[in-house]
């Protein structure tokens, strides 16, 4: 059994949430504006949740480390966002779409938490238009869908490539509505560098002002952490540059525990490395692979042009292997096919990319309906590599994208702090081990607009008026503390740049801790990363001062965080003697080579407690399956 | 891949505070083709730190042309000599060897200078708040497809509501104007059904925080749509005029 309670209400699961939302307690109106809430993050999750309590009436305090809310990383998402409408009668339905993440996420996800996610996505779409988003349309002025990965209904919305984006701007557009209301009073250029905690309870965070260096401290009745991911502790990911663990790391080291952080998705479709200046990948949107083939050729060594390798000396391993689902396969399965085929030697020129061809798309559709649907990406892929899509078929590599983990939180979105709630992609509850395409956006908006407002009512009521002064002792140690460190960092003066120690680790991590996954070198990067923590806090060369505005040192403060977190992610990894999802180890394989899960050992989530650097104790949320029965996830 | 690379002479501008006066400092970099442009300053920034030298402070998230962060000027022209990019987006190998490149941060009365290439963006927020949006709270919205918005409608305030927020469009106009920017929101709503209870109150409150921030006025010379990384089109701005007038025509606000 394991020792964490994840309020899961009782009850069928159809019911839970109704059922549940009926039973917690409620604010009323004129007791909220006594209440104060701090947001970190203005993504989709930190918008909607701060511009939705705003609403709501409670004093909201946004942080963000942006110029502007609206820059947030959510902004990046391609594709599209799902729902379970059925709008084109195909089939879908809460409990499909709800069946297709828990499968999707391979069975490593709550049950619970995954049901409402999806029985609350339609909603999204509604609030999504009723702001403005123009999604797309049919002629007849209906929303359109699209088909994405891991799913045999269309139910995917989108806005061109760029819904992410459109989404984005309708939360912001609450948000400054809000702001505008003097609800929300909005932050901007803070970086969170603590939480503070009174007698076991969040109360408040620290901050960097990063125009002056300035150390704040902001107190409130409770804390939101939305703060997205860590894919970037492998430096070159999909990410944005200034996307980070600090905040949900230092709420990690208050006592915070950190679920499942091997779990981290490698996206299949980016455009591969083009030399050692590289300092981000860039995605192609998963809807490429609706009309798009992927191939290599069959023959190892085979160099020609790929308009010179004939049909049948290609290998679309894709269809071949996955029948049923081919071209849209999952994120992990097609991520690791594509590294066997490449690894063979059969990649392209030999290299680590694979074709993504669009000549059978446009020879059955038109190049006007290609340009239609995938236009910008087409753009997007030129503006890069310089070559046209429309002639010569996309390479793509797989690349880190998304981060699974993320803090443990219960039901109610609450982490083992009291008071300290995460949501999006810092938490870690809805997509086990592996996330389907178009569910982080759905995911984002969800704990946002449809599930904080209620939970964090309920804790609300609980707590008294008066707020905990920022002259309290923890308020006080925590902002010395933050400022001990930034005095470290500036004080090492050695020989190495933050981003070449960067660089190391990431090259450490996808080697290592990445597609696939093996005990030998779990055990290898274990040392080696503490090696490279201890010549980090050696051998860094941090320039600048404190009280400006120092990039050098915001990323600083960042590396110093994923040389601990890194660490964390390689000892879970290490501990779960089984294949999942995004988490491939060799060991365990079917004999075709798939994922080989151990239910009877590793149906749990992992929650890590931090003890001290290097040192975490494991707890256990048993995952229990109710309404579904664990299967072994086929797409074949 | 052994591409030869290419010698870049960098005069960037250099300014250490928003008070500080600013200048033109030259710096030698080799880099290759394919790297982007914002590349090329990570690498010039790495080789500053290593010798204890600070390094350019510059302003870039997402590196896809979508978040709006990044904006420089470079050889005169905000986000560069391409159209239809971000700076982000832009790569070297659209620069020659031996080529002198000059950079600069946005320049307008509404955006000042923080430090070095970095400037304050925020009037843009302002504008946004003032009325950016449709006045909807959290639940109680009609299902989605109780509202027929037909295809070319949809299309049309897509193209509108594209716009990034960068600000080339106000860096690029002689005026430090920002009419690109708020007519591309006036419009977004203004063809939306959405948009229709507020059409008139949004664009007149959107327009006087627009001016009372600083940004100024519209003499229709078109740099603004030349340098927009999305290719919002002017055809916004006569959008707003006729929205604005036809508010003015019917506003309760008159001035005296």
């Amino acid at each position: 059994m394991g020792n964490l309670n994840s309020k899961v209400p009782s009850g069928p699961v159809e019911s839970k949430w109704t059922d549940y939302k009926f039973n917690l307690k409620l604010v009323n109106p004129a007791n909220k504006r006594k209440y104060d809430i701090i947001v970190v993050g203005t993504g989709l999750a930190g918008a909607s949740a701060a511009a939705s309590l705003g609403e709501l009436g409670y004093n909201v305090k946004a942080f963000c480390f942006h110029d502007s809310p609206r820059r947030a990383h959510s902004i990046s998402a391609q594709g599209g966002i799902n729902a379970a409408k059925n709008y084109q009668n195909d089939g879908d339905s809460v409990f499909r779409l709800f069946y297709d993440t828990i499968k999707g996420g391979d069975f490593r996800s709550r049950e619970a938490n995954v049901y409402r996610l999806a029985e609350v996505s339609g909603n999204i779409i509604d609030q999504c238009v009723a702001q403005g988003v123009p999604f797309a349309r049919e002629y007849g002025g209906l929303l359109d869908n699209r088909s994405f990965g891991g799913a045999q209904v269309s139910r995917t919305f989108y806005a061109r490539g760029q819904t992410g984006q459109q989404l984005l701007l309708g939360a912001y557009s609450a948000l400054s509505r809000q702001i505008s209301l003097g609800t929300v009073k909005m932050f901007n250029r803070r970086e969170m560098l603590d939480v503070v905690v009174t007698d076991g309870i969040a109360r408040g965070i620290v901050v960097r002002n990063l125009l002056n260096g300035e150390i704040e401290k902001y107190s409130a009745h409770a804390v939101v952490l939305a703060t997205g991911g860590y894919a970037n502790v492998f430096f070159l990911s999909t990410n944005a540059m200034n996307s980070n663990a600090t905040a949900i790391w230092r709420a990690h080291k208050k006592g915070a525990y950190f679920a499942n952080p091997c779990f981290t998705q490698i996206h299949p479709t980016c455009i591969p490395l083009h030399g050692e200046s590289q300092s981000k990948l860039t995605l192609m949107s998963e809807s490429l692979r609706n009309d798009g083939r992927v191939w290599v050729p069959k023959k190892k060594g085979d160099n020609r042009r790929p308009d010179q390798i004939p049909e049948d000396e290609r290998d679309y391993y894709l269809e071949r292997k996955y029948p049923s689902y081919g071209n849209l396969s999952p994120r992990d399965i097609s991520s690791r096919s594509a590294k066997e085929v490449c690894d063979e030697g059969r990649g392209v020129n030999g290299g680590e990319a694979v074709y993504l061809d669009f000549e059978e798309a446009i020879k059955r559709l038109g190049k006007k309906e290609i340009e239609e649907r995938y236009g910008n990406l087409f753009e997007i892929y030129e503006t890069i590599t310089g070559e046209n899509p429309y002639n010569v078929p996309m390479q793509i590599y797989p690349a880190p994208h998304y981060t699974m983990g993320g803090l443990w939180v219960d039901y109610n979105l609450m982490s083992t702090i009291p008071g300290l709630f995460v949501l999006g992609e810092a938490n870690f509850s809805d997509h086990g081990a592996n996330r389907l395409g178009a569910s982080a956006l759905m995911q984002g908006l969800a704990d946002g607009y449809f599930v904080i407002p209620y939970t964090i009512g309920d804790y609300i009521a609980g707590q008294k008026p008066a707020l905990v002064s920022t002259e309290h002792e923890e308020f006080n140690k925590s902002v010395s503390a933050v400022k001990e460190q930034v005095y470290k960092l500036l004080s090492i003066h050695g020989n190495m740049t933050v981003d070449e120690i960067h660089k190391k680790l990431g090259r450490l991590m996808w080697n290592k801790v990445g597609m696939a996954r093996n005990e030998k070198g779990l055990k290898e990067v274990i040392t080696e990363i503490k090696e490279l923590r201890d010549e980090f806090w050696k051998n860094v060369n941090v320039v600048g001062k404190g009280d400006d505005l120092n990039q050098t040192l915001e990323r600083a403060g960042r590396v110093a965080d994923y040389l601990e977190l890194g660490e964390l992610m390689a000892v879970d990894a290490l501990h779960r003697n089984e294949s999942c999802g995004g988490h491939f180890r060799e060991e365990y394989q079917t004999e075709e080579g798939e994922a080989k899960r151990d239910d009877e050992n590793f149906r749990y989530v992992a929650a890590w407690e931090f003890e001290d650097i290097g040192k975490w104790k494991l707890n256990k949320e048993e995952l229990e399956f109710e309404s579904l029965h664990l299967a072994q996830r086929s797409y074949k | 891949m052994n591409v030869k690379k290419l010698n870049i002479k960098l005069k960037i501008w250099r300014q250490a505070g928003p008070k500080a006066v600013g200048a033109f400092v030259s710096y030698n970099v080799a880099v290759s083709p394919g790297a982007s442009f914002l590349e090329m300053l990570d690498e010039l920034n790495n080789d500053l730190e290593k010798k204890n030298l600070e390094p350019v402070t510059f302003e870039s998230d997402c590196r896809e042309g979508i978040c709006g962060t990044c904006g420089l000027v470079i050889n005169g022209e905000p986000h560069g000599p391409l159209r239809k990019i971000a700076t982000c987006q832009l790569h070297m190998r659209h620069f020659k060897d031996g080529e002198t490149i000059y950079v600069e941060p946005f320049r307008a009365r509404a955006f000042p200078v923080i430090k070095d290439l970095a400037v304050d963006r925020s009037a843009f927020d302002k504008i946004i708040q003032a009325g950016g949006f449709i006045s909807v709270n959290t639940g109680g919205v009609p299902d989605a497809n109780s509202i027929l918005i037909s295809k070319d409608t949809a299309a049309e305030a897509f193209d509108s509501a594209a716009c990034i927020g960068c600000g080339a469009c106000v860096a690029a106009c002689k005026n430090g104007s920002a009419m690109l920017f708020v007519s591309a929101k006036v419009t977004q709503f203004a063809v939306l059904p959405q948009g229709m209870p507020e059409r008139q109150s949004r664009v007149e409150s959107m327009v006087a925080k627009m001016d009372e921030l600083g940004f100024g006025s519209c003499s229709n010379t078109y740099a603004c749509e030349a340098e927009c990384p999305k290719g919002i089109s002017v055809r916004n701005i006569a959008r707003l005029n006729r929205e604005y007038f036809s508010a003015k025509l019917k506003s309760k606000n008159v001035e005296a």
